[in-house]
């Protein structure tokens, strides 16, 4: 540490250039904590979702409705705690600029299969016994400044009405959220009750369940009770696929391509670029000082020491710069507001940025460092 | 010497010397290149996937969905209907009087990517075996067209080199039915080649449905559509819209290439900040290199001007070859990299990146417009530098 002065000096002795070496690093950090940000939201968001959930879809493909009759014949099977279905609404209010996903429910088997949302109890019976009822999450609710007993008519681009109609009107008669911050973050979305749904159809739809959602009574029974499902309804019609709503919501993003992939190829080509850069800007530094670094030894400063100078030297610069760049990104992140993705510039993400510190300044400092320590006196000094 | 003969001497007396300079110059280039290749790549994919759904159609053919509907797949038009859209007088007779049309639905289906385990989404569309002649572009490549009535698959040349096990023999489980794959199509490389196909009636069976997505119909006449649409959209018993194939297949890509060329953008931006401060300071530690050389060129009586013009020659020339460089990595890189991501029917649509003129001579803008404004403030020092104290070397 007594060292620290003289190496903050030696950093800012040519202010221009190492304020520009800075700002370049700034730059680059806040682009990979941003990508980075991207990656962890398609990669990690999942990851705190209930291992005790499954969920089984037609085997073809999520799109295809499986029949309501096979509710009780997934609920009969042994260490199933509950299960309740699920129909994608695909509806769209006013216009479609903030799209937000619907789900036509049961409402009395909802709250059995996701504890996690929290609501009062009148408005949980209210749910329950309003045929056209919805509710709505806490940040969606608040988004769209929508309250209970509004109307909220939604378009949907899938189901129609028996008369043709695609337009449903839905009574909010409660609002949702979540039991702790994670949950919370994710009230953007609305149930709708299936009384209406059902009743509105026209009749080649009714019956239809879309995906059941499984609750375990024993999160470690998940592979067993997904493939005993999945055996139940072989070579039927309605072939299933089940599997933990994890996966399925993976599946999901994966659908999208290799999202993580592409960020992490931009990453690399950003972090080589800035290699390059700050890699010459150290060289440099170094070369002019040779005659100071000559002086150091001459004071009875040892080899190692002025290479542990040097190498300490491009660590500060660049964790200087990605300190910077992270900080923006993550205030970037977190003034993002409520209707664009949940980008977070996270642990996971810090963690990333330290690591190429680390890789970063070993890679730029290391050389001119060797160079500095394998200096002779009497050359160097000499300007040999 | 006039000004412009001094501009020319001293510009190339200093490109000549970049060489000594090797180490700063490699900055410039690399750092712009890193840019122009990201911003290349990532807009080779949108100009990829627009390529590939603008291919899509002909202005001949029309598509008629049900009223409202934003996609094949939310369509819905019963047999009555669809029955009804094909009588039109727009739409042209084959030698048996019969009208050029094929009734189509459109399912999803589940095919993993190649080396992947979980399925992803793929149309599956069940077509009258109208559909193959009525699309002149269609060319069974290998195999044969899957028979009507029977559980055949004819599949998209895309599709069969993204997603794993569409061989031809090979058998795939809809619902509970076998189906097996009989041949290979192309259609030039638009988006139906991301798709499988069977005969209509057997997907209508497989998987209980009584109805049609939409019908796909070939007009007498380019000029026949209007009045195709003003009969259909004006017809009691019917809620339909009624759009040229090729304008509906553009308009699918629209939402994801405007995503991707914001990403780009943005991504640029912030990347070109980086390089223009990594430009800077190359700038500056050439400008200061040569302080005694520019320091004895004014004093033998050459202009500021020429001086300005050489350092900025220097910019520009090292950021015009990173530009280059970058653009021919992400040409060497990614051109014709296929991909595949979700598109308008939420099913998947494969594409190749395009790296297309235009992208290129966009990314060179983009470099010299960095080259530029990192040579001006050092080209601007480089001319104001008082001659006795550059003389000296400071």
């Amino acid at each position: 540490m007594k060292y620290f002065q003289l190496i903050w000096t030696a950093l800012f002795r040519k202010k221009l250039r190492t304020l520009f070496t800075l700002l370049s690093l700034s730059a680059a950090f806040l682009l990979i904590g941003l990508l980075q940000a991207v990656t962890s939201l398609f990669a990690g968001s999942v990851d705190f979702l209930g291992a005790d959930r499954l969920i089984v879809q037609a085997r073809t493909s999520f799109t295809q409705s499986l029949p309501m009759r096979m509710l009780p014949q997934i609920e009969m099977l042994p260490g199933i705690s509950r299960v309740n279905h699920s129909q994608f609404f695909g509806g769209q209010f006013q216009d479609s600029r903030q799209p937000f996903p619907q789900f036509v429910v049961n409402p009395q088997r909802l709250f059995d299969t996701y504890p996690e949302w929290v609501i009062d109890k009148d408005q949980r019976a209210n749910f329950i016994s309003t045929q056209d009822g919805a509710i709505v999450g806490r940040l969606l609710a608040e988004r769209s400044g929508w309250k209970v007993g509004d109307i909220v008519p939604l378009n949907s681009f899938i189901w129609l009405k028996a008369d043709g109609s695609r337009v449903w009107e839905w009574r909010v008669v409660g609002i949702f959220d979540g039991k702790n911050q994670e949950w919370k973050d994710r009230t953007q979305l609305m149930y709708l009750n299936y009384g209406q749904f059902e009743e509105a159809r026209p009749l080649r739809a009714k019956g239809l369940a879309g995906v059941f959602v499984v609750r375990l009574k024993h999160p470690e029974d998940s592979q067993r009770v997904s493939d005993m499902i999945d055996a139940k309804f072989e070579n039927s019609v309605d072939e299933t696929k089940t599997q933990n709503e994890q996966e399925f919501q993976l599946g999901f993003i994966k659908q999208f391509g290799d999202i993580g992939f592409m960020m992490n190829l931009i990453s690399a080509a950003v972090i080589f670029t800035i290699l390059i850069l700050t890699g010459y800007t150290m060289s440099q530094a170094v070369r002019e000082r040779i005659p100071e670094l000559a002086v150091l030894k001459c004071l009875g400063f040892t080899d190692n020491l002025v290479l542990w100078l040097v190498l300490a030297e491009a660590l500060l610069l660049c964790a200087i710069g990605a300190g910077i760049g992270m900080g923006l990104s993550t205030m970037l992140t977190t003034a993002l507001p409520a209707e664009f993705p949940p980008l977070r510039t996270d642990g996971r993400v810090w963690l990333f940025a330290a690591t190429t510190v680390v890789g970063l300044a070993l890679a730029v400092g290391l050389p001119p460092a060797l160079r500095a320590k394998r200096l002779k006196i009497v050359d160097a000094l000499a300007g040999r | 010497m006039s000004t412009l003969t001094q501009v020319g001497e001293i510009v190339l007396m200093n490109l000549r010397s970049i060489p000594q300079r090797a180490g700063a110059s490699t900055v410039i280039v690399v750092g712009i290149a890193g840019v122009v290749a990201v911003l290349v790549a990532m807009l080779s994919m949108s100009a990829g996937l627009e390529r590939t759904l603008s291919a899509t159609g002909s202005m001949d053919r029309a598509v008629v969905l049900r009223g409202g509907s934003n996609g094949e797949l939310s369509s819905f038009l019963d047999r009555a209907s669809s029955t009804l859209i094909e009588q039109d007088p727009s739409i042209a007779r084959n030698g048996d009087g019969l009208p050029i049309a094929s009734r189509e639905l459109i399912v999803i289906t589940e095919v993993p990517r190649k080396g992947q385990q979980n399925g992803t989404n793929v149309t599956l569309r069940g077509v009258e075996p109208m559909g193959f002649t009525l699309r002149s572009e269609l060319r069974v490549i290998q195999g044969r067209r899957p028979r009507p009535g029977i559980r055949e698959l004819i599949v998209g040349h895309s599709a069969q080199k993204q997603f794993d096990g569409l061989d031809i023999g090979a058998r795939l489980q809809f619902r509970g039915s076998d189906w097996y794959i009989v041949g290979v199509f192309s259609t030039n490389g638009d988006a139906h080649e991301s798709e499988l196909w069977a005969d209509a009636e057997a997907v209508q069976s497989a998987f209980q449905r009584t109805g049609y997505s939409s019908v796909l119909a070939q007009l007498t006449s380019r000029d026949a559509f209007d009045a195709m649409r003003a009969r259909l959209s004006a017809d009691p018993t019917l809620t339909v819209d009624v759009e040229r194939e090729q304008d509906y297949f553009s308009k699918q890509s629209r939402t994801l290439t405007s995503l991707i060329t914001w990403l780009a953008g943005i991504i640029t931006v912030i990347m070109g900040f980086g390089a223009l401060f990594g430009a800077l300071n190359t700038m500056y530690s050439a400008v200061s290199s040569r302080t005694a050389e520019i320091g004895t060129l004014r004093a033998l009586g050459f202009g500021a001007l020429p001086v300005v013009a050489s350092v900025m020659a220097e910019a520009l020339i090292l950021a015009g070859a990173g530009g280059l460089l970058g653009a021919v990595l992400a040409y060497a890189l990614f051109n014709g990299y296929s991909v595949s991501t979700l598109g308008s029917n939420f099913t998947q649509v494969a594409f190749d990146f395009a790296v297309t003129p235009a992208l290129v001579l966009l990314g060179l803008a983009s470099a010299l417009f960095i080259g530029f404004l990192g040579g001006l403030l050092p080209a601007l020092r480089a001319a104001r530098l008082p001659v006795t104290e550059a003389l000296r070397g400071a």
